[in-house]
């Protein structure tokens, strides 16, 4: 855990957000110089029924970079990730406690609507999953519901940019009105995350986003990653170490439901301090 | 009796069969199961079936045909004295030498002396048929037994793969199972275009389909056979058309609505209370429905609107209060709302499987938008699941279509070419049901146009169902 109680009271003010132009730098060595913090959760306990998944997980997740939890099969990353936009509320027996603070509000708190929350906090999911309507039609189903468009030109604006930000608008321009289920996984995981940016996020969460796409697929969402990295906050989690080493610039390390280690990506894959993480990167286990 | 016998002596023959069979394999084997390519049983039951089975099968088919061939043969030669007789007479006369040979019952009919010669000479003539045709398939049998026995029990030794023969014996079984009912089916519809074929050479298919006026109890009359213009069905259709649409009303969204509470909102509790009893509305039989349509629904909805008719009397709408006044029990209304309740549970239990197999993924995305669970099952779930649910209601359709007891309770029996719901109006399944029942001739157009209609409306629900099922499938194939 290293950022200090100062940086994190310097980021829970709202209007601190995007302040500064030097994040990379800021977020390339997190441990010492202290980016702002957009999440920060203490205590983070989940149980599915009788069965705990995630155990006092603490983490604080840095504004405008790039944040990946990695660790084996069945440790709880993609479960805390869930925990962040409240996707757990759609199971039933899933309970989640601890404090998971995003600017300083807790999103588990009764004054905050899980449906707003999730507007604020965009999902990939592992298997590109668009809706079975036009490209046009997938782009815009969030700026519909949400109101975010006044008139037809303001909302073809909107799926513009953010098919224009995803690095699609050149490949389907042309075909706006096709369906989105015809494009390739790749394309369509693409889709889905240009889906995620209509409706202006500040944070998109990415469980898995490449394993089900090629290595080419992959390396064109991992480059959009990289450039999203400037206007989000993003956390991705991935079974590919290389993946987190080649887009994070922060790393957590997950096992049997705890957090064992998080740190600047660099630090964790050279330095590891936990034996854990020193054999889970090293392939011993995994 | 003889037949018995020979069943009998045949599952001797055939567990003897197994018996040796299975024996022979084990010694081969030198009594170890382990060593032998099949289970012992197998050989034993391979060596039965063979013997078994062809023989059961030529009893089989001299029984049912047995008769048939003896009648052919007997009615080949006829003597001088039958040509007076009419043809009906004649059957009669040959039926009751058959009879008189196996001993059964004969007929009213009084036969002269002279005749009664004639009959006794008949009655001999058959019975020599008769025992020359059971020795003839005894003798066969016994060939088959034989065959099959030789053409097996050789062979066995304990590589000899009888498990997959008889593997090869069960594949049989259950394609001739399969084979079954479709020749049925074939057997059905060909009755049904023969007869209908009948039908149509004495009233014209256009006027049938295209008339307005059907009144087959004028028909029946030989002076307007045909020509009554009794035949035309339209007001049927037009009536079977009002009472689906209006059960479809209530079944289309009711049903699917509770699909989507049972799927999407329902807690395991309430699923688990509600899934049940809407599967046992499924299962009330529809004649409960019928007279619960007829007996409780039908008095409500009229003495409904028989007051609410009072009030528009001596106001600006009189005319309609007097209509009111003098609505029935007996109308298209109670009818279709009825046999809607009745497919609620039908048309639901299909859409909530439809919409169950909407992919969780899609969901889980279009929550994660921050969309609520009624836009997400508005603008994702249902335009996902549409096309399976079109398929439901087809097949709720074709089944409304179908539905006959109902509406011979509470619809009525006048065919009016009407939409007004407030009448009464008769369906193609009631009038089939009038058509035919109480003692009728089969060869009048009156009782033909049943099967007219019949297949009318099994075209109809034909083509629905085909179509129904295509949409469902292909919606199917999407996420699988």
């Amino acid at each position: 855990m290293t950022p200090n109680g100062s940086s994190f009271s310097r980021s829970v003010m709202p209007m601190n957000r995007d302040d500064s132009a030097s994040h990379e730098a800021a977020t390339a060595s997190a441990a010492t110089s202290g980016p702002s913090v957009k999440i920060r959760a203490r205590d983070i306990n989940v149980f599915y029924g009788e069965k705990q998944a995630l155990f006092d997980v603490a983490i604080d997740i840095p504004e405008k970079s790039v944040t990946s939890f990695i660790g084996p099969s069945g440790c709880g990353k993609s479960t805390f990730l869930r925990c962040m936009n409240r996707m757990n509320d759609t199971i039933p027996i899933c309970r989640v406690t601890g404090a998971i603070e995003m600017d300083g509000e807790d999103v588990n708190d009764r004054s905050i609507d899980p449906v707003v929350l999730r507007a604020r906090v965009g999902m990939v999911f592992q298997k590109p999953n668009p809706f079975p309507k036009s490209i046009y039609e997938n782009v815009a189903y969030g700026p519909r519901i949400h109101g975010l468009a006044t008139g037809k030109d303001e909302l073809d604006a909107i799926v513009e940019s953010s098919l224009r930000r995803a690095g699609l608008w050149d490949e389907v321009s042309d075909r706006l009105l096709q369906p989105g289920t015809g494009l390739s996984g790749g394309q369509q995981q693409r889709l889905v995350i240009a889906r995620a940016i209509a409706v202006g996020p500040e944070v998109i969460l990415m469980d898995e986003p490449c394993s089900a796409l090629d290595p080419i697929a992959t390396a064109k969402i991992e480059e959009l990653i990289d450039e999203l990295r400037e206007q989000f906050c993003i956390v991705i989690v991935t079974h590919s170490m290389a993946q987190a080493a080649r887009v994070s610039q922060r790393t957590a390390f997950f096992h049997m439901g705890r957090l064992v280690e998080s740190g600047a990506t660099d630090e964790i894959f050279t330095n590891p301090r936990d034996s854990r993480t020193q054999d889970y990167i090293t392939g011993r286990f995994g | 009796m003889l037949t018995w016998i020979a069943i009998l002596v045949l599952a001797a023959l055939s567990g003897l069969a197994f018996l040796m069979g299975r024996r022979k394999a084990l010694a081969s084997a030198g009594g170890s199961p382990a060593k032998m390519h099949s289970l012992p049983g197998y050989y034993g039951t391979y060596v039965a079936l063979w013997v078994g089975v062809p023989a059961a099968l030529l009893l089989f088919v001299s029984i049912m045909f047995g008769g048939r061939l003896e009648h052919a043969l007997l009615t080949a030669n006829q003597p001088p004295i039958l040509h007076q007789l009419s043809a009906e007479q004649k059957e009669l006369f040959f039926q009751d030498a058959q009879a008189l040979a196996e001993g059964r019952q004969l007929s009213e009919a009084v036969y002269e002396p002279n005749m009664k010669v004639a009959l006794d000479a008949k009655a001999s003539e058959a019975k020599g048929y008769v025992n020359a045709f059971k020795q003839g398939t005894f003798a066969l049998m016994g060939v088959l037994v034989l065959a099959g026995f030789l053409a097996t029990f050789p062979r066995l030794n304990k590589d000899f793969r009888a498990r997959n023969r008889v593997e090869g014996w069960v594949d049989g079984l259950l394609m001739a199972c399969s084979i079954v009912a479709v020749v049925t089916t074939l057997g059905i519809i060909l009755s049904l275009v023969w007869e209908s074929l009948r039908f149509f050479s004495s009233v014209s298919p256009a006027e049938f389909l295209l008339g307005t006026h059907w009144s087959p109890q004028i028909g029946m009359r030989d002076d307007q056979v045909g020509s009554s213009g009794g035949f035309g069905a339209l007001p049927l259709f037009a009536g079977t058309f009002l009472v689906m649409m209006i059960a479809m009303c209530v079944a289309g969204p009711v049903g699917l609505f509770s699909a989507i509470y049972l799927s999407e909102y329902a807690g395991p509790k309430a699923r688990a209370v509600f899934k049940p009893l809407l599967e046992i509305l499924a299962g009330v039989p529809t004649v409960v429905y019928g007279f619960f349509a007829a007996l409780t629904v039908g008095p409500i909805f009229r003495q409904g609107f028989n007051s609410l008719g009072g009030l528009f009397l001596g106001g600006p709408l009189n005319e309609l209060g007097l209509y009111l006044g003098q609505v029935q029990n007996q109308m298209a209304l109670v009818a279709g709302v009825v046999m809607g309740i009745m497919l609620i549970p039908f048309v639901s239990s299909l859409s909530d499987d439809i919409i169950n197999s909407v992919p969780q993924a899609l969901r889980d995305g279009s929550y994660a938008m921050g969309a609520t669970k009624s836009e997400t099952v508005k603008k994702v779930v249902l335009p996902a699941a549409l096309p399976g649910i079109a398929g439901a209601f087809l097949l709720a359709i074709s089944r409304a279509i179908g539905e006959t007891m109902i509406v011979t309770m509470a619809a009525g029996l006048q065919a009016k070419l009407t939409l007004n719901p407030l009448e009464t109006v008769t369906t193609v399944t009631v009038q089939i049901v009038t058509l035919l029942t109480g003692d009728q001739e089969f060869d009048s157009p009156k009782t033909l146009a049943a099967f007219g209609l019949g297949l009318t409306l099994f075209a109809v629900t034909l083509v629905l169902n085909i179509v129904a099922l295509r949409i469902v499938q292909k919606y199917r194939e999407q996420y699988d």
